[in-house]
């Protein structure tokens, strides 16, 4: 089991396969379940990540009524005018957000690699898709690079808001998204890891600040930063540029980051944005005056 | 390495916002289910750390409620949870600790009905996982990702080697076992997670062996 991204790269440069590759082959010796109903599961996963696409295009609500209804305006906006950073990238964003204003009002969505930051990874995918036209397979593939990439996350930092910050969530998420679209547009493993490496640098220190402790404000909006930075990490790293500091490194500074924020920062709902006035005044008026106190 | 499947990156499919306070905290209620075996008559709940500061806005309390009802964590009757334990008659009761617990997503559940209490820790460890911490005053770990068994038994010669017998019988392969006990001599516990699904049978043998005062299982 590979638990680095170094040995991640080394196992597709001995076997001469892809990242998504080695993700499959690895679930297939860790569970026992045959390949078949593996790629099986992932491909449900991958049409439950297109209907919250679809459905939050066509516009939700949350029950707060704090989210809902952005990604509805940016494709309106798309349609009527030329935007400032070109249809791919706002196309990208607007399911990004699509996403997680479904995930915002319980809707059914898959962790990519958690709820709060599931918008990254679809968005980006299917943001990609008229561009590079991937057929069902590579759609899939895209879906195990990510889960690659997050794992070494998951096992050497986090991907949870409470332990690591918003790092842990939509930087791990834009990271994992970045480097599955360098597979996808034809990249190198290394050139993924390089993508990686460049989004999680941009988001060390994220706090995860909730307002009223909704999976909301300012979550849904990371979503669509986070997705917009994997696009141009991914960029970055099929033009050539590359990582001073190696990929396994950031993540270590990201562990090490994680540990030394404050309580009030990591979900609790206490701290940033849930602390300013405007964050509790909707908190009270959300939960009652309780919850709008220190 | 505690994430070891590509499904605990992408995945799971569940019912939003949290998939720690939401999926996380429904997994952590549906062991709690499954280890009880049986319906609660009621259920009382303390939540430590974010769970106490934020379960009203991430579907906490629906969420476990809902896995108490043995509902999975993409189940969409998790939103109108309070609904249906009022249907069975399970009474839910939360406590909000100010102190701090190991985890930040900690919950110490008690069940009980006229034939019994019991008593967990959960966490929810980030990305929908969760894992049993306590069961009963025992500490032990339990993620639920393979079908385990549960045997509390007098601390006596031979309980292990008994339980260990039929297992083998029935080609289980044993993937990760632990033992503990209260004071030498007194209650004990094993907890053994296996690698397949658990052929039918096998539960009421072990029921039978010497030393057992109870079996119970949680399928992944």
């Amino acid at each position: 089991m590979f638990k680095s991204i170094s040995e991640l790269i080394q196992i597709t440069e001995d076997k001469n396969i892809p990242i998504s590759e080695v993700m499959i082959q690895q679930e297939v010796e860790e569970t026992g379940k045959p390949r078949e109903e593996i790629v099986a599961e992932m491909g449900r996963n991958l049409d439950v990540m297109e209907k919250a696409v679809e459905d939050g295009m066509n516009g939700v609500k949350s029950r707060s009524g704090l989210t809902g209804g952005d990604a509805v305006l940016i494709k309106k906006y798309m349609e009527e005018q030329e935007s400032l950073s070109g249809n791919l990238l706002l196309d990208v964003v607007s399911k990004a957000v699509a996403t997680n204003e479904v995930n915002a009002a319980m809707g059914t969505i898959c962790a990519t690699p958690t709820a709060g930051s599931a918008g990254c990874v679809p968005g980006v995918l299917f943001g990609l898709k008229p561009r590079l036209k991937p057929t069902r397979d590579q759609m899939i593939r895209f879906l195990f690079t990510s889960g690659a990439f997050g794992q070494v996350i998951a096992n050497n930092a986090s991907i949870s808001g409470a332990a690591g910050g918003c790092q842990a969530e939509v930087g791990s998420a834009a990271g994992m998204a970045s480097a599955a679209a360098v597979e996808m547009a034809g990249g190198s493993p290394q050139q993924s890891a390089e993508a990686m490496a460049i989004t999680l640098k941009n988001m060390l220190g994220l706090v995860c600040d909730p307002v009223a402790g909704l999976v909301e404000v300012p979550c849904v909006k990371r979503n669509a930063m986070g997705s917009s930075q994997a696009i141009v990490s991914a960029d970055l790293a099929l033009a050539g540029v590359t990582s001073r500091i190696p990929t396994d490194e950031v993540i270590g500074a990201m562990f090490k980051i994680g540990q030394s924020m404050s309580p009030a920062l990591k979900e609790t709902g206490e701290g940033g944005l849930a602390a300013t006035p405007t964050g509790k005044a909707l908190a009270a008026k959300i939960f009652g005056p309780a919850m709008g106190k220190e | 390495m505690k994430f070891r499947s590509v499904f605990d990156i992408i995945g799971p499919v569940m019912i939003g916002p949290s998939s720690s306070h939401t999926a996380g905290a429904a997994r952590i209620g549906l062991m709690a289910r499954q280890l009880y075996g049986r319906q609660p008559k009621w259920a009382k709940i303390h939540l430590y750390g974010s769970f106490a500061k934020t379960y009203k806005g991430h579907g906490t309390d629906v969420a476990l409620i809902g896995g108490l009802l043995s509902y999975d964590t993409d189940d969409e009757r998790i939103k109108d949870a309070y609904k249906y334990a009022e249907e069975v008659g399970m009474n839910v009761e939360f406590v909000e600790e100010e102190g701090s617990a190991e985890h930040p997503n900690t919950a110490r559940i008690r069940l009980g009905d006229d034939d019994g209490e019991f008593e967990l820790v959960g966490i929810s460890i980030g990305g929908g996982k969760a894992e049993i911490t306590e069961l009963n005053g025992f500490e032990l770990r339990l993620t639920g990702q393979s079908p385990a068994i549960l045997i509390m038994h007098d601390d006596r010669y031979g309980a292990i080697a008994s339980v260990s017998k039929v297992l083998a019988e029935y080609e289980i392969n044993i993937g990760h076992m632990e033992v503990s006990r209260k004071e030498l001599g007194s209650d004990a516990m094993m907890i053994i997670e296996t690698d397949g699904r658990l052929p039918a049978g096998v539960m009421e043998e072990l029921k039978t062996c010497d030393h057992i005062k109870q079996v119970v299982t949680i399928s992944d």
